[in-house]
């Protein structure tokens, strides 16, 4: 008797909790390197909403593997936003679950992405193996770290920066890239399936000699894990990663909330959101709004884009990283 | 003969070099494998001192997953105990086509693993699961919510209770059930006056180990909860996702105060076992 009042009072108290919430609440359903980025954006954005429209808004957030986030969303989890790693895992929304439209990423400036980044090394201070590019990681005797392309979306960064820097460096003879990136990956001891876990095995467990990573990421992991211990190589060319952003259209009708959605993204453009992302390693796409040191920490890189290499992102998913792709072929005969 | 008889006395006097060194065995792997990794989950939660301590204990998200944890654990232990009597009733008191089905489905959540078990739910209840899309439009959300969470933590502790309640409702018979009832007792009262008071002990100890398994449960979980920090993460999610942010001070604060919860919760046993005092 007493344990089912005890119940009952545990799931009252759970309820009123419930109750006494902020006048809106928004979902964030986020990829992995965010988290810190959108701790400081979410509390920016909910002071401008209140003098704006006079209302508390609250917003939650999930992280998590870009693929494994976007699986989430189209088994039910209620994002009112989704901002993740790349337009492939958006797609997959509008596809499969039909929760946005298939142009989606027209409806934001700059293919709906309000920040860019790139992919970097991060290596051992001192760079005792001397890893300057990416011809360098598929020397034998390199223990290279990155996540699984299959599950991490920094990671299909990663895979089509590395085939990009080989087009060019072997003429376009994709027998020479594949055997580049078959060598590649025999260098790679795990694949874990976000990048958060990556740079953790690379940080902490201390495993490999050059971890594969979002630009963010590895300033970040320099800033909390130890400047001492490691620094960052910027190879001699690299991919322009757009993470994009979207309103979740069924969920934001549902819950009613299309109006704060929408002003929470349009935001991301504002100069008060891109002098955040700019403070946490995302390259803003309007530089004048962020501040002067910390745009000068970005290095000039050469950066191709998905467009004018690859094309779209549902023709490169099925090209590269479906089953039976070439992530698969080659990872097969590593 | 009569020279050896002393030392046979003892049946198990061996030499004292053997017994320190089964006994230095013993205690080494017990030091090693579990007071060690204990003692590195206080000493990093201390690591910057209490101050630390407390904050990653009081912040918000961390106080959420701490009453999710509780409320999650009540729910799921007293459904599991009226489900475990329930059964080792039907089980021990009762014979019926199939019985034996029935007990080896009981242990099936022990032989499944917990990843499975929170994907069968995402597969029934999910956006384009079985019943989920009904269950949507009716408003009613099971995943990424807390229904679903207590949901998977009840499948993977089910087995706890009964599996407790059975050997011993097995072992005391149905002697004393049959004498009450020639003696004119109704069906409760059998209940609640011969056979509750014969196994409160089994019953307690099984509600004990579904507790802490409860409270601990991470793989299903993690597969429906959809990690919304303040609203679905439990405890045990948490901590990893304290950890994945570099928070390893917090991470710690809150692991340790799972396992102390742990230890009162194993405390609460030996005392019982002590108490039950056979």
């Amino acid at each position: 008797m007493k344990l089912a009042r005890l119940g009952l009072a545990a799931v009252l108290v759970a309820l009123s909790c419930a109750v006494a919430r902020a006048d809106t609440a928004l979902l964030n359903v986020s990829y992995d390197p965010t988290r810190e980025f959108y701790r400081d954006f979410n509390a920016a954005f909910a002071q401008a909403w209140k003098a704006e429209s006079g209302e508390t808004v609250q917003v939650r957030m999930s992280h998590g593997g870009s693929g494994r986030q976007s699986r989430s969303v189209i088994d039910g989890l209620e994002a009112d936003v989704v901002t993740l790693a790349l337009g492939y895992d958006i797609d997959a929304i509008a596809d499969i679950r039909g929760a946005l439209p298939a142009d989606w990423q027209t409806r934001l400036p700059n293919e709906s992405s309000p920040y860019t980044s790139t992919i970097v090394f991060l290596v051992r201070k001192g760079n005792p193996k001397a890893i300057r590019d990416w011809g360098d990681l598929a020397k034998p005797g390199i223990g290279v770290v990155t996540p699984n392309p299959k599950t991490s979306g920094g990671a299909r960064w990663n895979f089509l920066a590395a085939w990009a820097w080989a087009e060019d460096a072997f003429g376009r003879d994709e027998a020479k890239v594949r055997a580049y990136m078959t060598a590649l990956f025999k260098n790679v001891p795990v694949l874990d399936t976000g990048a958060r876990g990556s740079t953790t095995t690379f940080v902490k467990r201390g495993i490999g000699d050059v971890l594969l990573a979002w630009e963010n990421e590895a300033h970040l992991a320099l800033r909390e894990l130890g400047p001492d211990a490691f620094e960052i190589v910027a190879p001699s060319m690299s991919i322009l990663a757009q993470p994009p952003v979207a309103v979740v259209d069924a969920n934001v009708d549902k819950h009613g909330t299309r109006k704060a959605a929408q002003a929470y993204l349009d935001f991301l453009y504002a100069p008060e959101g891109q002098r955040l992302a700019a403070r946490h390693y995302y390259r803003p796409i309007h530089p004048e709004h962020a501040a002067k040191d910390d745009v000068a920490r970005f290095p000039e890189l050469r950066l191709v884009t998905l467009k004018d290499r690859f094309g779209d992102w549902r023709a490169t998913q099925k090209r590269f990283f479906d089953d039976g792709g070439i992530f698969d072929q080659i990872f097969a005969t590593r | 003969m009569s020279l050896l008889s002393p030392r046979r006395a003892h049946a198990v006097a061996e030499a004292p070099a053997v017994r320190f060194l089964l006994l230095g065995l013993a205690l080494a792997a017990v030091a090693l494998f579990l007071l060690l990794p204990l003692g590195v989950v206080f000493a990093e939660a201390f690591a910057r001192g209490w101050a630390a301590f407390a904050e990653g204990v009081a912040d918000p998200d961390a106080r959420a997953a701490i009453r999710l944890t509780l409320l999650v654990a009540a729910i799921s232990v007293s459904v599991n105990l009226v489900f475990g009597v329930a059964a080792a009733w039907a089980v021990t008191k009762f014979d019926f086509p199939g019985k034996s089905v029935l007990v080896t489905l009981i242990d099936l959540p022990f032989s499944v693993s917990p990843v499975i078990a929170g994907l069968i739910y995402v597969l029934l209840f999910g956006a384009h699961g079985l019943i989920g899309p009904w269950l949507i439009a009716h408003g009613v959300e099971v995943i990424f919510a807390v229904p679903g969470i207590v949901l998977a933590t009840m499948f993977v502790t089910l087995p706890f209770v009964a599996r407790e309640l059975i050997p011993t409702m097995e072992m005391l018979g149905r002697g004393d059930e049959e004498a009450a009832r020639t003696l004119g007792a109704s069906g409760w009262q059998i209940f609640f006056r011969v056979t509750l008071p014969n196994v409160k002990w089994a019953a307690l100890y099984g509600v004990l180990l579904c507790n802490a398994r409860a409270m601990g449960e991470f793989g299903a979980v993690s597969v429906v909860s959809g990690h919304l920090r303040g609203l679905t993460n439990t405890m045990p999610l948490h901590i990893e996702i304290l950890y994945n942010e570099y928070n390893f001070v917090a991470a710690f604060a809150v692991a340790s105060l799972l396992a102390l919860m742990a230890l009162v919760t194993l405390a609460l046993k030996s005392g019982l076992e002590a108490l039950g005092g056979k």
